[in-house]
């Protein structure tokens, strides 16, 4: 995988024409990284499910999953690169998606 | 990498990626609203949905995790391989990650036909008249994960069709938002996987 960066590891700027991007590409070796984080946390969730914790089982296994979630969505999908706009329409994405599980919780968690 | 030239198609950098992150946030909901769905039946039904749970096969379940995470990366490095110039590096990492694509849907193909065998087909009788709860779970289990598969399908043929435009050079390491968008189409794909799996397969 390293035999064909031909080009400098500086994320330097040297495409100033390119769309106005900000950002040069991301380097093989930091998403690479980012790649084995999201292994190292796929071994600790299925570990974790194997121990008996009770309720904590789902926290974990959420939080882990939202963590991965994040890594993906911040490097792989490049959000953390992005300009306001399209961070602010993700945020409101989500949050949106939050007050539908949020408010629905709300009746479900009573009604059983 | 010489050609700059033909300026009067009219492309929008910015307005591209944004359209296609518009397009997410259906994907986003339409999941979401399942997933809002496995919550509440989770909430009503929680001894059938642990049973269930633990008919699914964690080894499977957790290769294809594997699988979809590293197809991921290899996309998200495809990019760097185009704006870098390195059309062949480019192309071979993305035949991988359809290649991942397929190995998923072979295993997922393993694990429903073991399924079936247990008689568990979606719509058939003896999935009717199991109790209520597993029937549920199970439903569930049969619709998401097969609607996360057809997105699988449809991820891996539009990386097929970018391959080609990369191949006519349509999409170049200048003219790249095709190859991102189709991208973050993937990085979806695996989004929703990594909630799947540990809601279907390891709480349980």
């Amino acid at each position: 995988m390293t035999d064909t960066r031909e080009t400098t590891q500086a994320t330097g700027q040297d495409h100033g024409h390119d769309h106005g991007q900000d950002h040069g590409p991301l380097s093989y070796r930091f998403l690479t990284l980012i790649w084995a984080g999201l292994m190292v946390l796929t071994a600790i969730t299925v570990a974790v499910s194997k121990v008996d914790l009770g309720f904590m089982n789902v926290a974990v296994a959420l939080g882990v999953a939202s963590i991965k979630a994040s890594l993906v969505i911040f490097f792989f999908m490049h959000l953390k690169y992005e300009n306001w706009i399209i961070k602010g329409m993700v945020l409101t994405a989500f949050v949106i998606l939050a007050i539908a599980i949020g408010l629905t919780f709300v009746d479900v968690g009573y009604r059983y | 990498m010489a050609e700059v030239a033909a300026p009067l198609v009219h492309k929008d950098y910015h307005a591209s990626k944004m359209g296609m992150w518009l397009f997410l946030f259906t994907e986003i909901l339409l999941f979401g609203g399942l997933f809002l769905l496995y919550a509440s039946y989770r909430a009503k039904f929680p001894q059938a949905f642990h049973e269930g749970g633990k008919t699914l096969d964690v080894f499977i379940g957790g290769l294809n995790t594997v699988v979809l995470i590293t197809s991921s990366l290899t996309v998200a490095l495809s990019i760097t391989a185009l704006r870098r110039g390195a059309l062949v590096f480019c192309q071979c990492l993305l035949a991988f990650t359809v290649a991942c694509a397929g190995t998923f849907m072979v295993n997922k193909f393993i694990e429903w036909s073991a399924k079936f065998h247990h008689g568990l087909i979606p719509g058939s009788e003896h999935m009717a008249q199991l109790p209520q709860g597993q029937s549920v779970f199970y439903g569930l289990y049969f619709a998401m994960t097969g609607l996360h598969g057809i997105h699988v399908i449809i991820g891996a043929s539009v990386i097929l069709w970018v391959m080609l435009l990369i191949k006519q050079g349509k999409v170049t390491g200048e003219d790249y938002v095709v190859l991102e968008n189709a991208g973050l189409y993937w990085h979806i794909v695996d989004l929703v996987w990594i909630y799947l799996f540990p809601l279907f397969y390891l709480i349980s």
